[in-house]
C-alpha cells in the first residue's frame, strides 16, 4: 500500500509583500540610482551657474556673438568674425583635413594591408615594418615628426624656393595651381558634386539596357565617360574654372600668391595623420582578409585568376563587408585625431577653442560647443557607415 | 584615441608546415629554400624584391648616418654628435625639469624602479605547481628584445658609471620578482591581487616621497607611466560597471550608460582635457581649492577611457553563451553572484586583447597632455629645444626620434606580450 504525499499546490494567491516583491525592490533601486545621478548632475549645474555669475560671466551662450579678434592663416579679416563664425571657420578647416585623409589613409592602408599578406618576403617584411612603425608610435609624435623635424627643416626658405610650372615648395606654405579665381569656383564645385547624381542616372540606364538586352552593361566606362563630360559641361557653365592658374612667389618675397597655398602645418598634420591611421587601416584590412575562408582564396586560384583579380573580384569585396564597422571606427580616429593640430598652430575646431578660452569666453559653454562640433562629425559618420552596413551585409534568415 | 577594434586580433604568421612538405635536408638549405621561395620564386616576383631590397638599403643607410654618423653645429660654433643634445638632457627626459623642487630625490626614485620591475616579475612569474608551458624563442625574443634595446641605449647615452650600474640592476629585481612567486605558499598566493594593489600603491607613494601632491612637478617618462598607469588601473572598474549596466535590463539605468559611453566615444581626447583644463573648476562647489593640474588630466582621461573599456567589456561580456547565465540561475545563484563568479570571468578573458589594445592606445594618448602644457615625455622637448645650446640648430628631428623610439618599445613590448597572453590563456581556442 503506497502512502501518496498530497501535491503542494505551486501558486498561491497569496502575493509577497511590496518590499519583498522583486520586480517592485527593482523599480525602487533604479529610481534611488537614477535619482542620486539625477541630482549630482543637477548639484554640478548648479555649482557651474553659481561659479559663473560669481566671476561676472554670462552664464548662456551669447558669447557666440562676441568678437574673435584673432587670426587665422588663409582667411583674410579672421580678426572681424564673431565667436560662432570662427567656429564655423575651425569646422571648415577639421573638415578639410578628414576630406584628404580619410581616402588617402584608405588606399594607403589597402595597399599596406595587402603587402602584409603578400607570397614575397620583401614585401610582406616592408608591410610588416611599416605598421609596426607607425602604430606603435602615438600620433602626436608624428606630427611633431612631420612639422618640426621634416617640413620646417627640409622645405627650403621663401627667398629660394623652387618655382615652376604653377607650383612653389617652401617653408611658408606650398603653392599649387587652383581653378581660375574669375569662374565660379562655388557653381563648379557644385556641379562636381551633381555630376555623381548624372552618373548614377546613366548607371541606371545601362542596368536596364543590360536586363532588357542581356548586352553588357559596361558600367564603369560610361560612368566614367559621364562624368568627364559632365566635367567639361561644368568648366563651361562656371566660366572656365579649369584654366589653373598657378602660384609664385609674391613681389616682396615674403608670401605666395596666386593658386592655392596650401599651409605648412596643414601639410605635416594631414600626412602625419594619413601615415599612422593607414597602419591602422592596414591591420584592419588584414584582419579582414584574415577572416575570409581560404577556399575562396584557393577557389580563384582554381579558376586560374591572376592575383589582382583574385584581389578585386573575390577577396575584397568579401573582406570589404566585414571592414566597415572598424573601417568607419577608424574615419572617426582620424577625425578625432585632427584635433591634435592644436599642436602644430593649424587652426581648426580645437585651436579656435583654447583661443576662445584664452580670451575670456566662458570656458564651459565653449567646450560644450566644441564637443557638440565633433558629435556632428561622429553622428555623420556613423550614419553613413551605418548605411553602408545595411546595404551590403549579407541576408540571412 | 585610436581604439584596436576588437575583431583584428594578431594572428602569429602562419606557420607552414615546411617539414611535412619538404624532404629534410638539413636547417640551412630549409632556410635558403623558404628564402628562395618568398624572395625569387619568378621574373616578377624578382624585380619587386629587387626594388623592396633597394628601399630597405636607402632607409637603412639614411638610419646608420642618422644614428651614427650624425655632426651638428652647437649655440657657440662647435661641431659636435648630435646626440649630445639626448646625452645631456637624459634626466630631464626621464623624471622632467621640475623633479628637484618635489624633494624626493633619487634614492627614492630608483627604490621605486625597483619595486616595480619586481612587481612586474611578481605579476608574472609561475605560482607554485603551475605548469609553465614553453614560449616559442621569437615570441620570447619580440618581448624582451625591444626592452633590452632600450636598456642598451639609455645606458649608452648615460656618460656616469652609477645610474648604468644601477639601470642593469633592474632586471635582477625583476628576476627576484619572478621567481620568487613559486616560493610563496599557495596560502599567500590566494591574496595575489590584494598584494599587487598594496605594491603599486606603494610605488605610486614611493614615487611621490609619500606626498601625492607632487604628481603635479612630476615630468618627463615619469609622468607619461604614471599618468597612463593611473588611468588605466581607474578607468577599469567604473568601465566594468557601465558595461553591465548597458547590457542590464534596467530600464531606467541603461540610457544613463549608453549616453555616457556614445557621448564620450563621440568627442576627441583633447576636448575632455580642455575640460578638465578649462572648466572643471566651474563643476566643483565654489571656494574649493582647484586640484593640481595633472590630477585633473588624470581624472579626465580616466573618464575618456572608461568608455571605451566598456564597449570592449561589452563586446565580451555579448560573446559568454546565454546558457551560462541560465546555468548560474538554475543553481539558484543571485544576479550579482552570477556576474560576478561566471559571466565577468569570461567575458574579461575574451577581451583581454582588445583591453590591452586599448591600454596601449592610452598610453600613447598621454602625449596630449603636451597641449595643456604638461611636461610630459614629449612636452619636456620643446623648452630642451629651447636651450641655448641647442636652439636654432636643427636638433628637433634628434630629439622628436629618441621620443618616438622611447615609445616604440612601450608600446611594442606590451602589444607582444599581449599576443603571448592572448594564446596562454586560450582566447578563441575553448
Amino acid at each position: 500500500m503506497s502512502v501518496t504525499a498530497p501535491i503542494p499546490e505551486l501558486r498561491t494567491e497569496q502575493k509577497p509583500p511590496l518590499y519583498r516583491d522583486v520586480r517592485v525592490l527593482r523599480w525602487v533601486g533604479q529610481l534611488i540610482v537614477l535619482g542620486v545621478v539625477l541630482g549630482f548632475l543637477y548639484y554640478l549645474y548648479s555649482n557651474v551657474i553659481t561659479n559663473l555669475e560669481s566671476k561676472g560671466l554670462p552664464t548662456g551662450f551669447a558669447f557666440l556673438d562676441g568678437k574673435f579678434g584673432s587670426a587665422i592663416p588663409g582667411i583674410d579679416d579672421a580678426a572681424d568674425l564673431t565667436n560662432g563664425g570662427a567656429f564655423i571657420a575651425g569646422f571648415m578647416n577639421t573638415v578639410r583635413v578628414i576630406l584628404f585623409g580619410i581616402p588617402a589613409c584608405t588606399l594607403l592602408g589597402i595597399l599596406i594591408g595587402i603587402a602584409r599578406l603578400s607570397d614575397n618576403l620583401a614585401v610582406r617584411s616592408f608591410g610588416t615594418l611599416y605598421v609596426e612603425a607607425f602604430r606603435n608610435i602615438p600620433a602626436l609624435v608624428w606630427i611633431f615628426l612631420a612639422y618640426f623635424a621634416i617640413s620646417l627643416s627640409v622645405l627650403p626658405r621663401i627667398d629660394d624656393a623652387p618655382t615652376g610650372g604653377g607650383f612653389v615648395i617652401s617653408n611658408r606654405g606650398i603653392g599649387i595651381p587652383w581653378l581660375n579665381p574669375d569662374a565660379s569656383r562655388m557653381t563648379f564645385g557644385l556641379m562636381l558634386l551633381a555630376g555623381f547624381g548624372v552618373v548614377w542616372l546613366v548607371l541606371r540606364w545601362r542596368r536596364s539596357v543590360n536586363e532588357k538586352t542581356g548586352e553588357h552593361s559596361r558600367g564603369g566606362l560610361y560612368g566614367t565617360l559621364a562624368y568627364l563630360l559632365w566635367i567639361v559641361v561644368a568648366h563651361f557653365v562656371s566660366g572656365e574654372a579649369l584654366l589653373l592658374e598657378g602660384s609664385e612667389v609674391g613681389a616682396n618675397a615674403r608670401n605666395i600668391v596666386g593658386g592655392m597655398t596650401v599651409q605648412v602645418p596643414y601639410f605635416a598634420l594631414t600626412l602625419a595623420l594619413t601615415l599612422y591611421t593607414a597602419s591602422h587601416v592596414a591591420e584592419v584590412v588584414r584582419g579582414a582578409i584574415l577572416a575570409i575562408h581560404k577556399g575562396q582564396s584557393e577557389a580563384a586560384s582554381a579558376i586560374a585568376l591572376t592575383t589582382f583579380q583574385r584581389y578585386r573580384f573575390i577577396i575584397l569585396p568579401q573582406a570589404f563587408r566585414i571592414m566597415i564597422p572598424p573601417l568607419a571606427n577608424q574615419y572617426l580616429n582620424i577625425t578625432k585625431n585632427s584635433s591634435l593640430a592644436v599642436a602644430v598652430s593649424y587652426v581648426e575646431i580645437a585651436a579656435i577653442f583654447s583661443r576662445e578660452a584664452n580670451n575670456a569666453a566662458p570656458a564651459v559653454q565653449a567646450v560644450i560647443v566644441l564637443m557638440g562640433l565633433y558629435l556632428v562629425f561622429s553622428l555623420s559618420i556613423s550614419f553613413v557607415a551605418n548605411f553602408f552596413n545595411r546595404r551590403l551585409s549579407l541576408e540571412t534568415r | 584615441m585610436s581604439q584596436l577594434p576588437p575583431s583584428v586580433q594578431y594572428p602569429e604568421e602562419p606557420v607552414v608546415p615546411d617539414e611535412q612538405a619538404a624532404p629534410k635536408q638539413g636547417a640551412t638549405s630549409a632556410l635558403a629554400q623558404e628564402l628562395r621561395e618568398g624572395l625569387f620564386k619568378d621574373a616578377k616576383n624578382t624585380i619587386v624584391t629587387l626594388l623592396f631590397a633597394g628601399i630597405f638599403v636607402y632607409i637603412g643607410t639614411r638610419a646608420y648616418t642618422f644614428i651614427f654618423d650624425n655632426m651638428k653645429l652647437t649655440g657657440d660654433g662647435s661641431l659636435a654628435n648630435s646626440w649630445l643634445v639626448i646625452d645631456q638632457n637624459l634626466t630631464a627626459f626621464m623624471v622632467g625639469s621640475e623633479f628637484g623642487r618635489t624633494g624626493i630625490g633619487f634614492p627614492m626614485l630608483w627604490a621605486a624602479i625597483y619595486l616595480t620591475a619586481m612587481t612586474l616579475g611578481f605579476a608574472t612569474g609561475p605560482e607554485k605547481g603551475e605548469e609553465v608551458d614553453p614560449m616559442p624563442g621569437r615570441t620570447r625574443a619580440s618581448i624582451i628584445g625591444p626592452a633590452l634595446l632600450g636598456a642598451v641605449v639609455l645606458m649608452t647615452l648615460t656618460d656616469t658609471f652609477t645610474p648604468k650600474l644601477l639601470m642593469a640592476l633592474i632586471p635582477l629585481a625583476f628576476f627576484v620578482g619572478f621567481k620568487g612567486v613559486g616560493l610563496l605558499p599557495e596560502k599567500v598566493m590566494v591574496h595575489k591581487t590584494k598584494i599587487l594593489v598594496v605594491l603599486a600603491v606603494l610605488i605610486f607613494l614611493l614615487e611621490t616621497g609619500f606626498e601625492p601632491s607632487n604628481v603635479d612637478s612630476f615630468g618627463g617618462l615619469m609622468l607619461t607611466i604614471n599618468a597612463a598607469f593611473i588611468s588605466i588601473v581607474l578607468c577599469f572598474p567604473i568601465g566594468i560597471v557601465f558595461a553591465l549596466l548597458r547590457r542590464s535590463t534596467f530600464g531606467l539605468l541603461r540610457p544613463v550608460a549608453v549616453v555616457y559611453i556614445e557621448l564620450i566615444r563621440g568627442v576627441p581626447l583633447i576636448s575632455l582635457l580642455f575640460m578638465g583644463e578649462f572648466a572643471l573648476g566651474f563643476f566643483l562647489p565654489p571656494d574649493s581649492n582647484p586640484l593640481p593640474s595633472v590630477i585633473r588630466s588624470i581624472f579626465m582621461i580616466t573618464l575618456f577611457s572608461a568608455a571605451y573599456v566598456a564597449e570592449i567589456v561589452r563586446g565580451g561580456l555579448q560573446s559568454v553563451p546565454t546558457g551560462q547565465m541560465e546555468a548560474g540561475q538554475a543553481m539558484g545563484l543571485s544576479p550579482l553572484t552570477i556576474s560576478r563568479r561566471i559571466i565577468l570571468p569570461q567575458a574579461l578573458r575574451n577581451s583581454i586583447p582588445a583591453l590591452v589594445g586599448q591600454f596601449i592606445a592610452l598610453l600613447k594618448d598621454t602625449t596630449l597632455l603636451i597641449i595643456i602644457g604638461q611636461r610630459e615625455l614629449l612636452g619636456i622637448s620643446a623648452p630642451l629645444l629651447q636651450n641655448a645650446q641647442f636652439r636654432n640648430q636643427g636638433y628637433a628631428p634628434e630629439v622628436y626620434a629618441f621620443v618616438a623610439f622611447m615609445f616604440w618599445i612601450m608600446t611594442f613590448s606590451m602589444s607582444r606580450a599581449s599576443q603571448r597572453l592572448e594564446t596562454k590563456l586560450g582566447v578563441g581556442t575553448r
